[in-house]
């Protein structure tokens, strides 16, 4: 139960990474270009010291249970070829049904207001969830939260401040941010949910109680939200499936732009 | 060849930052130990930030650098916990920033989440208090850009981390 949960974590941290690289290029000013860049490093950094942790408990699996444990022939092969797995094989060789990460971290950029109000969200809820997990008795787990808890810091910082501006500015920035929560709102709901293997880490590792999380994330939510004159969206059918590899068609776009060098050039260096 | 403890710790005074070649890694604070064992050697370094890609060029120069004193046995591990922080920074190293251009991070790092701070930044070239931040992020990692409004010159900083 622990493998899927590092995959988990790591997944998240990946593929918000790579959406917040797509805008490398793109940013509406230079600064915030580099910003939204700085937190993609910041992310593919957590997300190395999670893959590198995972490939450990997998190399470690009996080998019966190894080839279970994903379907891709990629990896598959490796497997069977008796060679340990990397970091980059867990990245770039996995099929989308295999990935971990919430909808909410897939969810395609859109707009400025939609990013701010996706990674709003997630900075949120990474801050309050490494908080806890710094306190989980796995002290790999443990110092990794620890590292990222400072980085996650300063991205909340950023993100609540993007809330504000635009929710808090002119009529326009207004109505595109509030529209941007609204219909990001119904993918924050998986964040709570906890999985079979999330419970099973609370029992086993003292890993963070989503309960507790979800109210210290609501305060926080509420309060940015109400600073920046929006409404806080009502209760809301939520989406879900994510922690269960069942995603939207839009990580597939990512994984085929994603994995295609490693996937046509295996092992392929700069 | 016998190789001390206190040879290793002044062989690292020539590893510089490749973000900042004003500061060696002993400036930054980022090793954390030394262990010589016979003709072998083990490194354990912190990384500022997760994703600094300038960890990976500073291991290689601190085999480098001791490669240059005919050690060739280095081993350099990465340790995440305790977390690395701005505050380990040496005196030396703050000042060594300022001359170079960098304002140096001013307080005691803590995890506030206080929005729209003002966090009274010293211009490192006219020392005005008057200055202004322009972003949080920077060309690297560690770094925030700030403008002085006396002398009219941007500047980066070194957040306090
Ligand atoms: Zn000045």
């Amino acid at each position: 139960m622990k493998l899927p949960y590092v995959l988990r974590l790591a997944d998240d941290a990946l593929i918000l990474s790579q959406r917040l690289g797509e805008w490398t290029g793109h940013g509406p000013i230079l600064e915030q270009d580099i910003a939204l860049t700085n937190a993609a490093l910041d992310h593919i950094g957590r997300a190395r010291s999670l893959y590198q942790y995972a490939a450990d408990l997998f190399n470690s699996l009996p080998q019966d249970e190894k080839s279970k444990a994903f379907t891709s022939v990629a990896l598959q092969q490796i497997v069977s070829s008796g060679a340990p797995l990397t970091e980059d094989n867990l990245a770039y060789l996995r099929d989308g049904w295999d990935f971990r990460n919430v909808l909410l971290a897939e969810r395609a950029n859109i707009d400025w207001a939609y990013t701010v109000a996706r990674n709003f969200f997630l900075d949120a809820f990474h801050y309050f969830y490494f908080t806890a997990l710094v306190k989980c008795s796995d002290t790999t787990l443990s110092a990794i939260a620890e590292k990222s808890l400072k980085e996650v810091t300063y991205h909340l910082k950023w993100s609540s401040e993007w809330v504000i501006r635009l929710g808090d500015g002119t009529d326009e920035s207004h109505s595109k941010m509030q529209e941007a929560i609204d219909e990001t709102w119904p993918y924050t709901g998986e964040l709570f949910q906890p999985s079979d293997y999330e419970t099973a880490m609370q029992q086993e590792i003292g890993a963070p109680g989503l309960d507790a999380v979800r109210s210290q994330w609501i305060e926080r939510v509420n309060a940015i939200l109400t600073e920046a004159t929006l409404n806080v969206p009502k209760e809301a059918w939520m989406h879900r499936g994510g922690k269960e590899g069942i995603h939207s068609e839009e990580l597939g776009y990512m994984l085929a732009e994603m994995q295609y060098m490693q996937r046509t050039y295996p092992g392929m260096e700069w | 060849m016998i190789i001390t403890e206190q040879q290793v710790w002044d062989w690292l005074t020539d590893v510089k930052d490749p973000e900042v070649p004003a500061l060696s890694i002993l400036d930054l604070g980022i090793v954390r130990r030394v262990v010589v064992e016979e003709d072998k050697v083990a490194i354990t370094i912190t990384p500022t930030y997760s994703g600094c890609p300038a960890m990976d060029v500073i291991s290689i120069s601190i085999r480098m650098a001791l490669a240059g004193h005919g050690v060739k046995n280095v081993a350099v591990d990465m340790q995440l916990s305790p977390a690395w922080t701005t505050d380990w920074m040496t005196e030396d190293g703050k000042r060594k920033l300022k001359e170079y251009g960098i304002a140096p991070p001013n307080r005691k790092a803590f995890s506030s989440l206080g929005l729209f701070e003002e966090e009274g930044i010293t211009c490192p070239r006219c020392d005005s208090e008057d200055t202004e931040l322009v972003s949080r992020y920077g060309p690297t990692s560690c770094k925030a850009l700030y403008k002085c409004n006396s002398c009219k010159e941007p500047f980066e900083h070194f957040k306090c981390h």
